[in-house]
């Protein structure tokens, strides 16, 4: 855990409710009216130069919409969205589109730069030149040995800028925003999008297949292993805009690729609906592993203002043997409503998902995994780590099934959960459910505070009390970070540390 | 180095007072041993140094180095350093006994206004301090204390204490569940951190961890308050005639 230390300096430097990334950045931008209709829809269309699939795509998921609710069964709380009084799509004026990097404003970069994101391709990420404590560490074999990240950056509705193209053309890789494959490569975006998470499928969901307006799209092709990370940042800057993110990858055959996601927006004091999609698509034999630390704005100490973050991701383990992970760190956002999920129906396919939600403040959480067991010898594992503080409530909540077909199907299931202070909860709601009958499903969980006898051993070896429950802290969520790329490992701990600051006292 | 005045403690939960009046001085390079029955608040005093909050100090004072400690957190008291060598050592789950280890040790540099240990030195130190208690590297990967036997978890913490390098070391029952040859190991661990500008102070039932940790002074414990205090020869004195006269003579 190299990153206790840096932990322990960063909370001591950090005020109560100082969101790091909470700044705001004045860029000119093109945004559409505000509200809702299907003019809003063309406009958006019109402004990414889409075929006229696309807009039909749009428009049918807009009709579908208007007849959806709301879903309420969360164990979350929040006055009713206006979906009226959004913008739904705004736009550095700067920037037409994704462009090479000497096109992008200035200004832009500055805000990357200020994030700590490489965009330069010379750069890599903060955290990957381990000069410390190496000996310590076991090697991990998710590491890229070039430590090189490919970055697509995202700023409010468009894709700034996406690096390493080139040489990752050269291995056949295809990383760049939807927008543009939808504009060069309509075959695989027509084949693929909305084949795991149908335009039909959640009322957040049907949204963001009528308004989306940019993500990622990767396509790796047969038996190409990708040689770097690839990354996308989200950034959310302007005042009363939805962020609606689609992100697509594929995986063909005896593919592999690990994709990381980050997100950050600014300190305001009113909501921001945030509503994704990512939809993951592995081939026979191909795996795919999905990261994401997540921080979005998660409201002041009072619990006002922060990010609602209802996002819908899925993978499809289409082929046989084939593979999907998603790890996810969980701080931001006010109110977060997620689920990555893994339908297995390839035969000898397996998913996992490896979560860790910390909330404090007034933060409500309510996050898990859906683990559809479909195909013979399918596997599933889950480990979830929940750690609540403050006035926060947290939720894990998760579904596994096996389908009749489903011989042999196997499931772990382990949640955790911390409570650091007594004003806070943590639920948690499991739902299992076997049809056939050779199916094996295991399940633990586990409730615990801190305790005082811990807190006082570790102190009583100099440790001061913040930086002691860093630690503890640290190591219960260990099993989780260690399925981080490293890059986000060491910002991960990082981060969990920054979340937790004013817990204690 | 260490005087304990007056001192008069009760447990914050339900007012109950454990120590009452104890009165006990111990010099820079003393070894002093604290005796007497279950119960009688032996165990309570190391926490009561070490700043635990379970307990509230009502009346009298307890002075390191001439200076109150009363209003420093078990934090402070640490790096100002005092060393609780723990009777049952907490797991830390997830958390790697060598990381720990440099978390504690860079902390308390910290405190002191030092550098950070660099890599090489701070396993130099680690390396060294673990083949002196007889422990396996191997064993400083897995996390702190859990699954360790109680051996193990007793030797981790003289290892502590060894790199921590405090001046007031207490040790409460640092003996019990020793087999002979790990008491062995643990004892001259502890004699070999003896020295003139650092204070012991050996919480014990038996005579038996006194013949190899040998004391400068011996205090008998009972209700909260020192009955008797005397050399070595009074552990002995104990171990053949039991509690029952000290008590008798003292009531």
């Amino acid at each position: 855990m190299p990153a206790v230390q840096d932990t322990i300096d960063r909370v001591r430097k950090i005020d109560v409710d100082q969101y790091k990334y909470g700044f705001q950045t004045e860029i000119a931008v093109d945004k559409a009216p505000k509200g809702l209709s299907e003019d809003i829809i063309r406009f958006i269309s019109a402004k990414k130069d889409e075929p006229s699939w696309m807009l039909e795509w749009r428009l049918e998921a807009y009709r579908r919409w208007l007849t959806l609710e709301e879903p309420t069964w969360a164990r979350v709380h929040y006055p009713k969205i206006d979906f009226q009084d959004i913008y739904y799509y705004a736009a550095p004026k700067s920037t037409p589109g994704p462009s090479s990097l000497s096109d992008v404003d200035p200004e832009l970069l500055k805000v990357y730069e200020k994030l700590g994101i490489p965009l330069r391709e010379q750069e890599i990420l903060a955290g990957v030149q381990k000069t410390d404590a190496s000996e310590l560490e076991e090697p991990s074999d998710n590491v890229y040995k070039s430590g090189r990240v490919a970055v697509d950056a995202v700023f409010d509705s468009v894709s700034v800028v996406t690096t390493f193209k080139k040489e990752l053309a050269q291995a056949g890789v295809i990383f760049c925003s939807i927008s543009e494959a939808i504009r060069e490569h309509p075959e695989l975006v027509q084949k693929y999008l909305g084949s795991v998470v149908p335009t039909s499928d959640n009322f957040y969901a049907t949204l963001n297949s009528a308004v989306f307006t940019d993500g990622s799209f990767v396509f790796v092709p047969k038996g190409v292993r990708c040689p770097m990370e690839l990354s996308t940042y989200f950034r959310m800057n302007e005042k009363n805009t939805g962020q609606f993110e689609r992100t697509l990858i594929i995986a063909e055959e005896g593919a592999y690729v690990s994709y990381l996601e980050g997100c950050t927006a600014p300190q305001r004091d009113e909501n921001q609906l945030h509503a994704a999609v990512v939809e993951l698509v592995a081939l026979d034999d191909a795996e795919i592993k999905y990261s994401t630390v997540q921080n979005w704005y998660p409201g002041d100490a009072e619990g006002k203002g922060g990010i609602y973050n209802f996002v819908t991701k899925r993978g499809d383990c289409r082929g046989d043997r084939s593979k999907i992970s998603w790890t996810q760190v969980e701080t931001g956002s006010a109110i977060t409503w997620k689920y990555p999920s893994c339908i297995l129906r390839g035969d000898d396919s397996s998913g996992e998902f490896y979560s860790i939600a910390v909330s404090n403040g007034y933060q409500q959480v309510d996050s898990g995994t859906k683990m559809i067991h479909l195909g013979k010898n399918t596997s599933s594992r889950i480990i979830s780590k929940g750690i609540a503080a403050g006035f926060s409530q947290n939720t894990y909540r998760g579904q596994v099934s096996a389908h009749r077909k489903a011989t042999n199907a196997r499931n772990f299931t382990n949640c955790d959960s911390l409570l650091i202070g007594d004003q806070c909860g943590a639920h948690t709601v499991p739902y299992m459910e076997a049809k056939n009958s050779t199916a094996q499903f295991e399940h633990e969980a586990t409730t615990s505070k801190i305790s005082e006898d811990q807190k006082f051993y570790v102190m009583q070896r100099g440790i001061p009390e913040e930086e002691a429950i860093a630690l503890i802290v640290n190591g219960f969520v260990k099993d989780v970070i260690q399925q981080l790329p490293m890059e986000f490992a060491v910002e991960a701990q990082k981060l969990i540390g920054i979340s937790l600051e004013g817990s204690v006292g | 180095m260490l005087e304990i005045k007056n001192l008069h403690a009760r447990i914050v939960d339900d007012g109950t007072e454990i120590i009452r009046g104890l009165n006990l001085t111990v010099k820079a390079g003393e070894v002093a041993a604290i005796m007497g029955p279950n119960g009688s608040g032996k165990s309570t005093l190391s926490y009561i140094l070490a700043g635990r909050e379970d307990y509230e100090v009502t009346e009298g004072d307890i002075l390191y180095n001439g200076r109150s400690i009363l209003e420093m957190d078990p934090a402070e008291r640490a790096t100002s350093g005092i060393f609780l060598a723990f009777q049952y050592p907490m797991e830390i789950p997830g958390v790697a006994t060598m990381e720990f280890l440099k978390v504690a040790m860079n902390e308390q540099r910290k405190a002191r206004g030092e550098e950070p240990l660099k890599i090489p030195e701070f396993l130099k130190r680690v390396k060294e301090a673990a083949a002196s208690l007889s422990m396996d590297m191997a064993m400083l990967k897995r996390p702190l204390n859990v699954g360790f036997s109680g051996g193990e978890k007793k030797r981790a913490e003289i290892l502590q204490m060894k790199l921590l390098e405090p001046k007031l070391c207490v040790l409460d029952e640092t003996d019990s569940g020793l087999d002979i040859d790990a008491l062995k190991i643990v004892s001259d661990g502890v004699n070999a951190l003896r020295a003139p500008d650092r204070a012991f102070l050996v919480i014990t039932h038996y005579q038996r961890l006194l013949e190899h940790i040998v004391p400068d002074s011996v205090h008998v414990l009972y209700r909260g308050q020192v009955i008797k205090s005397g050399d070595k020869s009074l552990a002995l004195d104990l171990e053949a005639n039991g509690y029952a006269g000290v008590i008798g003579e003292a009531a």
